[in-house]
Parts: C-alpha cells; structure tokens; sequence
C-alpha cells in the first residue's frame, strides 16, 4: 500500500513524513521523527511504556496507527521539560528516587502528567489506578506514587 | 507503621559525608526527560534490521530448512541458519568467571537437529525493513519432524518420558547410568547425621511444595546493534548486564578474537538475572558478518517470553524435626529443578541457600537438574534461592504454629550467626540474621490487629552475595573534576553509589565527580551486573581507584614541597603536611594539583584492577498481611515490609528500591505469575496482558527497615542487596494467606481459582 | 569430595598449593572443578583466588562456585 502524507503537531513542532499505512504512532515517533524517549515494551498497550498524550486524551502510541496523527497535536516525554528546568514530576521523581532502571519512566511520566491536569488533588488510590496501565518492575511503585502526590501538592502549592 | 525514609545510621556515620546520604543520581535527568539511550534506541547509516523464525513446536526433528525464498525477496540482505555457527565441543569451559558449555549454548541461540522448546530459533533474516524481514520469515520452508513433548519437571524425570538429548547421562549418581534421560545432574550436600537428628524430634513435618516457571519481566526487551568491518572487527552495542561476557560469548559463538569484538552496553531497562546471556546477539553479528551493514534485532514481548531465560519451576519436598521447645534438630529437603531445554538449572545454590538461614547440625540436602521443552532458564535473581527457601520457610512457619511458638522467635531461637556452620560449607562470619529478627519483632506493623479473613505472614531468606572480576578508572580532569570509568553496568542507581564511595574517600563534593560506563574496550574485564555484586565489588574497586588516585597526588605534593611521602596526608580533598614536623605548607588542593599536573609529571588517574573477594552474606525478612475475599479467592496484600541487613546502605534510596522491587516481584511470584503451556507444548500466555505482573492498583505502599551489620571485608560495610529482597516473600505470603484461611496452600502461584480449590477442599 | 572422604590436612600456604595437593591426591578429578569451586578461609568466601594465602591453622572448606542474577 502507498505511503500516506501525514502532517502533525509534536511538542509544538510541526512535522511533515509519508506513513507507512500500518506503522503505529510509536514507530513514527522513534523511527520518522528520532524521538526514542516513548519507549516499547509490548507493542499491545499492556504496559504503557509509549504513552503520550495525544490532543489532551492518554493514549498507549503503539496502538494509535501513525497516520491517525493527521492533524493531531502530541506530547510526548521530550517535550516536558521547560529548558533546563524540570517539569515538578520530573524534579521529585529524581528526587524521590522513584526510578531504577528508568525505562518505564517517560510512559509514567506522562501518564502522571495527564493526571494531574485532569485531577490535581488526587487521592493515593487514584494515583494508583491511574498508572495501573503503566507497568512498572523494578520499584514496586512506592516511590513513584509517593512522587506523583508529592508533585501534586507542589504543583496546587504554586 | 514504620516510615520507609527512616534510616538508622549508626553512630560513626554522622562523621561520613556523602556515603548513606541521599545524592543526586547522574544519570537521572536523562531518564526523565527521555533522553537516556536504551537497547532499542539506537541507530547506524545503512542499517538493516534483522528477525527471528522461531519454532512453533515444543519439541521437533529439523528435517530441512529451505531459505532460498527468502532470499530472493527484494530488501533482504542476508538469511542465516545452524549452518552459519560452528558447532562447539560438549564441555564446560570457564568463560569470564563462569562455566559454560557452549555445544549448549550455540544450539540454544539456533537450533541444529533439534527445536526443543516453542519459540527456539531456526533461522533469522535481516532485511531493509522490519516489513520485509517478517514477510521474508514466511517464506523459509522448514520441514519438521515432530516428536513428543515433555513440559512438567516430575513427568521428564519419570522413565520412559521423551528424550531432549540422547546423549545426556545423569552426572553424580553410582553406578554412572547405561541410558540417556532428562536428569542432567544429581547433587547432595550432607551435614551432620540426619536419622538421629531426627530420632531426638518431638515433631516431624513433611510436604511437598510446587512452583512454576516465573520470568523476570523486565520492561525492555532484548535489542542489540551489530556492526561488523571488512576488516574482521565488530561493534556491538546491546543492553545486558554483562558487557564482558557478551564478548565472550559472542566472539566464541561468532568465532573472532576478543580484541576485535567491542561492546557497548546501552542503558538497561532491567534484567534481574535475565540479560546476563546472549539470545539476538551472536546472531545479529552473524547478519552483518554477512553483510558487512548494521543490523539491528530488537526482541518483541512475545518472544521476551518465549525465547528468553526464564526462571526455573520446581518440585520440593522438605522435612523439618524439632524439638517441643523450638530448636530444630534436622533438615532434609530433595529439589527438582527444571532448567529448561540445556541442562545448567539454579539447583544448586536453591540446594545450598536452603536451610542456610538457621545453625542445624543435620542437614541432607538433594538436587535435581532435570531438563524440559521450555526455554533455557536463566538467573532471576538469588537464583534458585526462592524456590527452596519458599519450600522450607513454609514448613518452619507451620512447625512454629505446631508447637504454639511465635514464627518471629521460632526463627530467633534458631537463627544463623557468626560461627554457624553452614551445609554448603563454610562458617558463617559476621551475618545480620539475629538483627534482622530483631527489628522485625520490634515493628509496629508486628502489633497491627487483623480483622476477619485477615492474615499475616512471615518469611525470612538468604543469599550468599559474590564479588569478582572489576576494573575502576578515575581520571583527575585538568579542572579539578574527575571522571569515574567503570565496567558495570547501572541497572538500579550504582553509578550514585559509586560517586557517594569516590566523594567520600577524595574528600571532595560529590557532583565534581562524572561517571560513565565502559565498553570492553576501555577498561580489563568486569564480571556482571549480578549476583549483588555490583555496589560491593564495583564499590571496593572505585574505592582503591580513589585512594590510587589520592596516593598519586600526594607523590606530586611530596616532590613539589621536597618532603618524603608519608609526610604528606591527604585530608578534606587537599594535600596537606602530615604534621608540623613535615614542614610549613599551605594545603593543596585537589584542583590546584590538577591544573599543574602537566608541569609535575603528567595526567594524574587513580586504577584499581581486582578481583573482590570476601562478600558478605545477606539475610532478610518479609512480613505482610493480606486479606482474602472467600467468596473469588482473591487476595489483597494490605501491609508489607521488607526488613534486610544492607551491610551498609550507601545510597539508602536505591536500597529501599531493591527492597521494595523485590517484595513486589515475590507477590507477583507468589499471586499470579506464572508460564501455561498448552497440550500442544505451546506457551499460551506470551504477553503482559496474560501473565500478569503487579499493577500499582495491586499494592500498598512497602515499608522497609534497613539493618546495617557490616560487612568486615569492605571499608564502608556493604554486603550487597540486591538479590535476597526475591527470597523471602514467597513464603511470607503463603504463610499470611495461610493464616488468612486457617489452612495451609503448597503450590505457587496462589492465583484465585487455586485459592478457591484450596479453600473448597479444606471444607469438605 | 572424592572416595568419601570429607576432610584432611594439606600443608600449603596458598590456595593453589591445595588445589595442587588435592590433584595429587584424586589424579581423576577433573579440571573443571578447580575452576568450579570456591573456598571459604576461616568464614571468608574466595572465589578464582589461587594466591589467597592460607596460614598453619587456617579452616578452609571447598564450596560450589556462586553466581547470581
């Protein structure tokens, strides 16, 4: 099948590419536009190593087609920093220790991120469900939700 | 309920600076912004990428492989089988600090007569599009002969059970048997007399526990880059927890000289065991040997499942004598272990670690390697350590209950300590078993009442720790900051443990310091990431590195200021005179020897090149509570804290995390993990959605108690921590689930149709 | 350990020197076990470290080589 012209917004960046008509998402960011930091861990949205966010909704990037990008505007983990300075969910899971291996990061980064545009006081519990579709094997989450409420309370505090 | 951030530092740390503090991580802004490079994030002009036909049978003669459809595919560029590997002798050769048969393992990275378990390579092509190379794997005509499979650990064992190799006899049995089996190896480790030991038991409990085939379920699949020159050399860049051994391996398989094969380890997205072998690697060489471009092979989850090493399942029976006042009097126990389709299981330290936790004069202790149609395993973790401490913590929990004893004293009474003899061989030296007890009866979560269907569960684990082959550079930077070289690789933070021990001993701030991790080709060979190694022997090495580095300075101080040496000391990161005596000098500080480095005779670098020896044992204690809804078997863990001796903490953040991670991999192991293979000898549940590792809407927090015994063979104390957090845990949830219920379960997982079962049976 | 037995005095100041007595003493065992086991001296673990020096009293046992994941 052809390849099909693609316009779209990543990180407030325009891009042009022709698309694969079954490349997914993920395989756009990583392989069109080199922007490895989604990472894939399964390919079948069952760990959320590739979420972005994708016009304001979560989505897993391995299961949105690459040419559903169409107009669309994405943000992914490359564009949460603001310069040097950190997003304050990037800033306490440094500080918090809320990572190990970090390839689970970027994906529960954002997933978080989106939480907290939605729901900026959210209980343990909610934090919890929330990242339930982001996988995470090394931390035993502890430190990754006692960040995410953290960064919620300093980001209400602001 | 005990605060996780509580560290108890003892009375000499308040005088340490940076060891136990909680620092900066180097490498952490690049994994939060995404911009850490991973196994799968990597690039070359003209790269080509390369998949993996793998068997759909569990166990088949190759009759023929047929690859020229494949290759007259456009876009493909290369296609290699069994034929491209040279075969291997049988035997195990030592290969950077392991034992390794590589007539084994080049069969297991490709097939050669035989598949011997679903997903085992048969041929792998590299083309210019991921596209092209699955359509060309369609269009390689294999022809098998099937043969009958066998999955379960007891039925390979039994006579008449299909064969994996015709030539594999049982090693370790008198007389050396005349037929081929299953059983690659028995093994036995005696202590003592067990028939009078438990001649003087007043209670005897004996039963037989089951576990399945687990994987370490890191989140990032195996991916490499191989990059070969016409000129014989290669480049290989993957993510392993073993740079040096994938050399060696991969120059043994792919047949190049050591030299000529640099690997670079990327950022890892965890291993736990499972990337300390070569799967993709020697292959992807093998496609650009081939082609002489770039190949990239990156693993998908299925094949993480399938093709990989996971850990192995066991059968194990334990028997455990006490007295009625607690104090045990003998200890048997005969694992059966499965190691997958090549022999090599992790029976013997599950033999070893067994009964190590507790100083019993009578032990017997028998092993089993027996070999199936499932995937080779590979470590998880304390290898083989969670399957046999399982068995045993379990039956301990119910003799304490028998005789009406607290679990928590029971354990005391009979705990290992400095001067214990061990079954395994050695005397314990200093151990922190009895601290560890200690601070666990001394929780408050001990104290939290339990409601109905409510249970609390207790177990305790052991594993030895090594140390091992390490190289450390420390470079001293003409602007007074340092760069730290190592050859391990950071799957967990070590590279802030590693600054924290350099910080400490130069006497300088820790963020001058800049660690990177090696290829092979810039520092002599590191052994693994592994075997909770990496912050006690990489630590010792950058250690002696910063005190090589230290002496080095000194000598320059020493001649500028015309003074012997040993009037010179080193203090707060400046030379300085050792003492009045020595002379009237103003101090030197570390970057005002840096900048004149050039004019007292060049670049200035501490080196320590090692072999660490002299590790120190861990022991832990898991306790939890969980609940259990009768009505669907479910089980809620409410509470959990993981109580460990570190030796020393070096950078307790990172040491709660191995803590924490562990407890929650033995709920997954304990709850719902687990391999299923269907009649067809076909693994069924290949994706995460299917084998279901802990969600964060599964858990509570894990509270943790860092015990810090020290360990005398390191300067600081570390024992190591990152295996024992996977041992304890499986029994300590079976106990709470047990107590839960009033009944005691003998299988993993403990998933809800079994508990169901379990509860049914018991009412009946 | 070979032929049932399970302890003996060597005279050796170093760990090769045992290895070389144990050699001698059980010509059939096989190489690979000298690369394949560990000793512990007096409660210390030593693996691959055949200049590790033993003194006159020293406790040395022979263990299984250790690994880890």
């Amino acid at each position: 099948m052809a390849k099909q012209h693609v316009t779209t917004t990543v990180n407030n960046d325009e891009f042009e590419f022709l698309c694969e008509p079954k490349a997914s998402m993920l395989d756009v960011l990583r392989d069109e536009l080199n922007l490895t930091g989604s990472k894939e861990g399964c390919a079948t949205g069952d760990c959320g190593a590739c979420s972005v966010v994708m016009d304001g909704r979560l989505v897993c990037s391995c299961l949105v087609l690459g040419v559903e990008m169409e107009g669309k505007s994405i943000e992914t983990i490359e564009g949460m920093a603001d310069g040097e300075k950190l997003h304050p969910l990037q800033q306490q899971f440094l500080d918090h220790a809320a990572l190990q291996c970090g390839i689970c990061t970027p994906g529960v980064l954002v997933a978080a991120k989106a939480l907290l545009e939605k729901n900026p006081d959210p209980t343990e519990t909610e934090v919890r469900y929330w990242l339930a579709g982001n996988l995470c094997r090394c931390t035993g989450y502890d430190k990754i939700i006692r960040a995410v409420m953290d960064a919620a309370k300093e980001m209400r505090a602001a | 309920m005990d605060n996780s951030m509580d560290v108890g530092y003892s009375a000499d740390d308040k005088e340490l600076k940076f060891v136990g503090k909680r620092t900066n991580r180097p490498d952490g802004v690049d994994k939060v912004t995404g911009r850490a490079r991973f196994g799968a994030d990597a690039r070359l002009p003209g790269m080509l990428y390369g998949k993996i036909l793998r068997s759909p049978h569990a166990h088949a003669r190759i009759i023929s492989i047929d690859t020229s459809k494949a290759e007259a595919l456009s876009g493909v560029k290369a296609v290699v089988t069994r034929d491209d590997f040279e075969d291997r002798d049988s035997e195990f050769v030592p290969a950077g600090e392991m034992m390794v048969n590589y007539r084994d393992m080049v069969r297991n990275i490709m097939a050669r007569e035989k598949v011997l378990y679903d997903g085992h390579a048969v041929a792998a092509v590299a083309a210019t599009s991921v596209t092209i190379a699955k359509q060309a794997l369609k269009l390689i005509d294999v022809q098998y002969e099937v043969l009958p499979h066998v999955i379960d650990v007891v039925e390979a064992m039994a006579p008449g059970a299909p064969l994996l190799h015709d030539d594999l006899f049982t090693d370790g049995v008198e007389p050396k048997p005349t037929k081929p089996s299953n059983v690659a190896k028995r093994l036995e480790f005696n202590m003592g007399d067990i028939a009078s030991g438990f001649a003087e038991a007043d209670e005897i409990l004996e039963k037989t526990f089951d576990t399945k085939p687990v994987h370490q379920g890191y989140i990032e699949p195996h991916s490499c880059l191989a990059s070969f020159s016409e000129n014989g050399s290669a480049e290989l860049w993957c993510s392993t927890q073993g740079q040096y051994l994938v050399r060696a391996h991969c120059s043994k398989l792919v047949g190049m000289e050591i030299s000529k094969l640099r690997v670079t380890p990327s950022e890892i997205g965890g291993g736990f065991g499972g990337k300390t072998v070569v799967f993709i690697e020697p292959i992807a060489l093998a496609l650009s040997k081939k082609t002489y471009r770039p190949i990239k092979i990156t693993m998908t989850r299925d094949e993480v499942f399938r093709s990989s090493g996971p850990t192995s399942g066991g059968n194990v029976r334990v028997k455990v004598g006490i007295t009625k006042d607690g104090k045990i009097m003998a200890c048997e126990a005969e694992l059966k272990y499965q190691a997958g389709a090549f022999q090599g299981s992790s029976v013997q330290p599950g033999c070893m670690c067994a009964f190590a936790p507790y100083d019993v004069a009578n032990v017997n202790v028998i092993g089993w390697d027996v070999l199936s149609n499932r995937p080779k395993v590979a470590a998880y973790r304390a290898p083989g350590a969670p399957i046999s401490e399982y068995a045993v913590e379990c039956v301990i929990d119910e003799l304490a209950e028998r005789i009406g004893m607290d679990p928590v004293d029971f354990r005391l009474k009979n705990a290992a300590k400095e001067g214990t003899q061990t079954a395994y061989g050695p005397k314990f030296g200093p151990v922190g078993f009895v601290e560890v007890l200690e601070a666990t009866k001394a929780l408050d979560h001990y104290k939290i009442p339990l409601g109905p269907n409510q249970g609390r569960g207790i177990g305790s684990g052991f594993w030895f720790n090594i140390g091992g082959e390490t190289c450390v550079n420390l470079n001293v930077n003409e602007d007074g900051t340092l760069t730290l070289i190592t050859g391990s690789p950071d799957i967990g933070g070590s590279r802030a443990s590693m600054c924290n021990m350099a910080a400490e001993e130069l006497g300088i701030d820790v963020g001058l310091i800049n660690p990177i991790i090696a290829d092979t080709s810039v520092l002599g060979f590191n052994f693994l990431s592994a075997g909770s190694r990496t912050t006690f022997a990489c630590g010792l090495a950058t250690i002696e590195a910063a005190r090589n580095a230290i002496e080095n300075m000194r000598k320059r101080v020493a001649q500028l200021w015309d003074i012997p040496l040993d009037a010179v000391v080193w203090e707060d990161g400046a030379a300085r005179p050792a003492s009045s005596n020595a002379g009237e000098f103003e101090p030197m500080t570390l970057p005002e020897i840096a900048k004149i480095a050039p004019k007292t005779g060049g670049p200035i670098a501490g080196h320590a090149e090692i072999n660490a020896q002299g590790a120190g044992p861990g022991f832990g204690t898991h306790m939890v509570d969980v609940e259990v809804d009768k009505e669907t078997g479910h089980v809620k863990v409410l509470r959990y804290t993981v109580i460990q001796d570190a030796g020393k903490a070096i950078h307790p953040s990172f040491v709660e995390g191995q803590y924490q991670g562990g407890a929650v991999q033995c709920i997954g192991w304990a709850l719902n993990e687990e391999y299923v293979y269907g009649e067809d000898g076909r693994l069924q549940n290949s994706g995460f959605l299917d084998y279901r590792i802990p969600l964060a809407s599964d858990l509570p927090m894990i509270d943790t108690k860092i015990v810090e015994v020290p360990n005398p063979n390191h300067p600081y104390g570390v024992r190591g921590v990152g295996e024992t957090p996977i041992i304890p845990g499986l029994a300590a949830m079976s106990n709470a689930i047990s107590n839960a219920l009033g009944l005691r379960m003998s299988e993993l997982p403990m998933s809800p149709p079994k508990v169901l079962k379990a509860i049914k049976e018991a009412s009946v | 350990m070979a032929s049932g037995e399970t302890e003996m005095e060597v005279e050796a100041t170093s760990v090769r020197q045992i290895f070389r007595h144990l050699q001698e003493r059980f010509p059939n065992i096989k190489s690979h076990m000298v690369d394949d086991i560990a000793v512990a001296i007096d409660g210390t673990v030593f693996q691959d470290a055949w200049l590790e020096k033993v003194t006159e009293n020293s406790e040395v046992y022979l263990l299984p080589r250790i690994g880890g994941g």
